[in-house]
């Protein structure tokens, strides 16, 4: 009896899983937009120290959502779940489901979800490589067959580049400027064409007049990308994103569309974070 | 009474870094004299003999040291060979891979490894390449030169794997490459000048070992036959000269000296020269 009740649910989730993923094929009604990430009760420790708590969250697809909440609420932990960065670190450990496309990307070939979703770091990071290599890289590593110039012309060209670096492709990438690095490290990400990009406060080491290139860079890449963005800056969150969410102290307090969550937050605490009364 | 505190502190400042400035003086000026005096001493014997001919016998004047040049520069390939990939991959294994408690323990041994007196390693060496064969060896010679290039090539390629930076790996790691892709592509080739540097640097310092080859690669008066027979080495023939009773073999041990400084020397320059190269980096 009891067997059978279980199989049933187990049935009846499956069932659930497909309609779900029905759901998320191309015919949607104009009013509602489709979800790329469904993240469902989300956990996650490092060590004995909790550091996400029950996190539910709907990542819409080509949409720019961005993260935001103040130090150590978890945002970037949460932002490298989703590509399973954190397994790099000793000792996390996560729990709860996070679905891409209707796929657990808890089962699936990491290599493969990293490859679906890139991510921006923080500080620049290029490789000690040319800008050409550094293009290169991911599609080298990824066994590419086709021809590797078109596709880092490409690349540096959706990253707004190209024309900055296209008669130095074969010096160093150490030789760019910061804000260039950081395009270069978009562009290297791109090359693979995800289909979601994390960016992890990413114009954080960058000036007023950098940052406003990559926030209008990311606001074209959204016609092909799911953007997903940590950020300290509540004005970028509010100037370049369509959805936010608000985290404190590892839990989601609210997430909205941008333009209700800064104007009408549903929360107390949201709006005390972003009237700036603390954070 | 706050003036004179304010004394005692600049007297004090002026003494210590007279003191600092001293010994810094003192640690230049050793060099520079070891360095002078063997080309006071050593200089007038450097000839194209020196490099072209073997050791003349004894009573006759001239000759040279081919042999031995040729010799060492063997003995120093066969010790690159055997600890350069050893060092190079435990060094990766061990800043890559290490855990807590097996990283201990292999720097522990690596560093105790490091200290053990060289002529211990050429008994070893001994032990495990020309007793059983029953005859000294170009090889032995090598191996216990090889065993002496592990913990230092290690240590010095494990440091510089730790400084490279966290954000590098990740970089690599969210394009999906793999953890040994990671090192081999990336991590590897952004520490790569400070690696060949620790590589340059072990070689340097074996090259002028003598007592593990004492009983390992033995001496030669003339060419080596091979590979599996004793070779001269230049420290073997700088001992066998510096002792003997012959003003022109003590002449000969000077240059001899002379030239394993300035090999010692040139890979040093090397080693900066590839560190400067680090920020140029040639594409495709």
């Amino acid at each position: 009896m009891a067997s059978a009740s279980q199989g049933n649910s187990a049935t009846a989730a499956e069932t659930a899983r497909q309609t779900r993923m029905s759901e998320r094929t191309p015919a949607t009604t104009p009013t509602e937009v489709s979800v790329r990430f469904e993240i469902s009760n989300l956990d996650f420790y490092y060590g004995a120290k909790q550091a996400v708590f029950g996190l539910n969250l709907k990542i819409p697809k080509n949409k720019i959502t961005s993260l935001i909440g103040p130090s150590g609420c978890g945002k970037s932990t949460f932002l490298r779940t989703l590509n399973r960065m954190n397994e790099t670190i000793r000792n996390t450990r996560v729990r709860g489901q996070i679905l891409l496309d209707g796929q657990d990307i808890l089962e699936m070939d990491v290599v493969a979800l990293r490859r679906r979703v890139g991510m921006v770091f923080q500080r620049p990071n290029p490789f000690p490589k040319s800008i050409y290599d550094n293009v290169a890289y991911g599609l080298r590593i990824n066994g590419y067959r086709g021809r590797l110039p078109d596709l880092v012309e490409h690349s540096l060209k959706r990253a707004a580049l190209w024309d900055e670096v296209k008669n130095s492709l074969h010096k160093s990438a150490f030789a760019l400027s910061g804000g260039q690095q950081q395009r270069l490290c978009i562009a290297r990400a791109l090359a693979v064409d995800p289909e979601v990009l994390l960016l992890d406060e990413p114009c954080s080491a960058l000036d007023p007049v950098t940052t406003a290139k990559i926030e209008e860079l990311m606001f074209h890449l959204k016609d092909s990308c799911t953007l997903a963005i940590v950020t300290h800056n509540m004005q970028q969150a509010a100037r370049a994103s369509d959805f936010t969410a608000f985290m404190l102290d590892g839990k989601l307090i609210e997430h909205n569309e941008t333009s209700k969550l800064f104007t009408t937050p549903q929360d107390p605490r949201t709006e005390a974070y972003i009237t700036g009364r603390f954070g | 009474m706050s003036h004179v505190r304010l004394i005692w502190r600049k007297s004090l400042n002026a003494v210590m870094l007279t003191l600092t400035g001293v010994a810094a003086f003192g640690v230049v000026s050793i060099l520079f004299l070891i360095l002078g005096y063997f080309i006071y001493n050593g200089g007038h014997s450097l000839n194209w003999d020196f490099f072209t001919q073997l050791p003349k016998p004894v009573g006759e004047l001239g000759g040279g040291m081919a042999n031995a040049i040729v010799g060492s520069l063997k003995l120093l390939l066969l010790a690159a060979l055997i600890g350069l990939p050893t060092g190079l991959l435990a060094g990766v294994y061990l800043a890559e891979f290490g855990g807590k408690a097996l990283g201990f323990l292999i720097r522990y041994t690596t560093d105790l490894l490091n200290g053990v007196p060289s002529i211990v390693i050429g008994i070893f060496a001994y032990a495990l390449a020309v007793e059983p064969v029953k005859h000294f060896s170009t090889l032995a010679g090598g191996l216990a030169l090889g065993i002496m290039v592990v913990p230092i090539t290690l240590r010095s390629t494990e440091e510089f794997l730790r400084a490279v930076s966290g954000s590098l790996r990740e970089g690599a790691m969210a394009l999906g490459a793999s953890k040994w892709r990671t090192i081999a592509t990336v991590v590897l080739p952004a520490a790569s000048g400070g690696i060949i540097t620790g590589m340059l640097l072990s070689l340097a310092r074996v090259a002028g070992e003598t007592a593990p080859l004492l009983f390992t690669a033995l001496g030669n008066r003339f060419w080596s036959p091979g590979w599996s027979q004793p070779t001269a080495a230049l420290p073997l023939m700088i001992y066998e000269y510096a002792i003997s009773a012959y003003d022109d073999w003590h002449r000969q041990a000077w240059a001899a000296g002379l030239v394993l400084l300035a090999l010692v020397l040139l890979a040093n320059l090397g080693c900066r020269f590839v560190l400067n190269r680090r920020g140029t980096i040639r594409s495709v």
